[in-house]
């Protein structure tokens, strides 16, 4: 199972562990699978389609990643808010 | 003392003080994000805030204990899971009189219900899935459920207003909802199409609790008034410098009173440089200009329509707005005399009074 790494509000909503094991072969599946396993996650990653909320980033081993971006065993995956400002 | 819950684009500011004298920031929660709106749920005191992130997305928080106290995320605030819409902002919150059920508004046009204090909520399936709703059109700020007006002793009975799909009624508890529209002038539409139209953008809308069955209405051109709980509208604008503008207040214990900001048409800001609050005592028959101690030259106030409102009542309503530019102005002689209360925050985009 790829090793998701979570800090802050989300991290707190996982229940403070940083590091969680989560089954998928894609970044949509493991993002899901992140959810079902933490419910108080559900709405803040993922909108209510299911679908990434916009200024949220997900990192494959440090590489951007799409939803649809295949994701291995070994893999480290990051869930960071996006670059802003103003 | 008087309290002002201060949401603004970089959190939620909490002010108190005198009437009169400036006001002094006491909290801050929320450092950063866009708070939308903030109130206190009457009878226990709880606060609650609509914080739409940029990167979380949009939620209620609640609090018991604004100094030290946690704020947590409500719960059932979202649209149906699997659907093809997701919820954008939260609007605005309001409290049955005894506090018992609170109504949340928001985008894309629903309303939530909480019986709870606001830590869980509900959708509001009857107006989610009304067979007008794909008639339903936004306006610039989204289509929003912005107004929520609940009959004082009769949770059951609701008016809604949203941007645009005007006024919604109910006397079941939401279970149904009827279109409260007779009257209102939408003159940014064809003459041909005003007569049927649905996508009626009202700014905002209150209930005059001495007499339910009244309304006031800021729309977008116009400034209406109902005296059949909302079934039909009379415009009331004429005497105002401008039928434009957001938000409207009114005097609880006095139902011929109303307060509104007009703005220019064209670019929405106080004309010509002035801040006035015009007032009504006689239902909207003449309107008084209220500007003493308010900026009267080089001051183009953008006033939002969840920026203005008021405690108290009578000869001792007070009443503060807030405007983009970041300043806060009040009156503790029911819109007589003025002072400035706060300046230096951020956008403001709403403001809410207690004491």
């Amino acid at each position: 199972m790829a090793i998701v790494r979570l800090r802050g509000q989300l991290e707190k909503l996982a229940g403070g562990g940083s590091e969680h094991e989560i089954e998928g072969d894609t970044v949509d599946e493991l993002l899901h699978g992140l959810e079902s396993t933490f419910s108080a996650l559900e709405g803040w990653i993922l909108d209510e389609r299911g679908v990434l909320r916009p200024h949220i980033n997900v990192f494959v081993n440090g590489e951007p990643a799409a939803p649809g971006s295949a994701v291995e065993d070994v893999d480290r995956i990051e869930i960071l808010p996006a670059i802003s400002g103003g | 003392m008087t309290e002002l819950l201060v949401g603004t684009r970089k959190g939620l500011f909490v002010l108190r003080g005198e009437p009169g004298s400036r006001f002094e920031i006491v909290a801050r929660a929320f450092e950063g994000e866009p708070v939308d709106y903030a109130m206190r749920e009457p009878v226990g005191g709880r606060l609650l805030a609509a914080v739409t992130s940029p990167f979380w997305g949009p939620r209620i928080w609640f609090t018991d204990d604004l100094h030290g106290g946690e704020w947590e995320p409500a719960k059932g605030v979202s649209l149906p899971k699997g659907g093809d819409q997701a919820l954008k902002r939260v609007w605005v919150i309001v409290a049955s009189d005894d506090g018992a059920r609170l109504w949340a508004g928001g985008d894309p046009g629903v309303l939530f219900e909480s019986r709870d204090g606001g830590g869980t909520w509900e959708l509001n399936r009857a107006l989610w899935e009304h067979p007008t709703r794909p008639r339903w059109r936004p306006d610039s700020g989204g289509l929003s459920v912005h107004s929520i007006a609940p009959w004082p002793g009769d949770p059951d009975r609701l008016a809604l207003a949203i941007s645009a799909a005007g006024v919604w009624l109910t006397d079941d508890g939401g279970a149904s909802w009827s279109h409260g529209n007779a009257g209102i002038v939408a003159d940014y539409l064809p003459v041909q199409s005003r007569a049927t139209a649905i996508d009626l953008c009202v700014h905002h809308l209150e209930r005059a609790p001495a007499r339910p069955q009244r309304l006031y209405m800021q729309f977008h051109g116009g400034v209406y008034r109902s005296d059949d709980a909302g079934a039909t509208w009379t415009d009331i604008a004429a005497g105002l410098p401008s039928d434009f503008g957001f938000p409207v207040v009114l005097d609880p214990a006095d139902p011929d009173s109303a307060y509104v900001i007009p703005v220019s048409t064209h670019d929405r800001v106080t004309p010509a440089g002035r801040v006035l609050v015009w007032e009504t005592r006689d239902a909207g028959a003449t309107w008084t200009p209220r500007g003493d101690g308010l900026p009267q030259r080089d001051a183009y106030l953008q006033i939002l329509r969840q920026s203005f409102d008021g405690a108290g009542s009578g000869d001792d309503l007070e009443l503060y707005f807030g405007a983009t530019s970041g300043e806060i102005f009040g009156s503790s002689d029911a819109g007589r005399t003025w002072f400035e209360a706060a300046s230096r925050l951020p956008a403001i985009a709403s403001v809410r009074v207690d004491r």
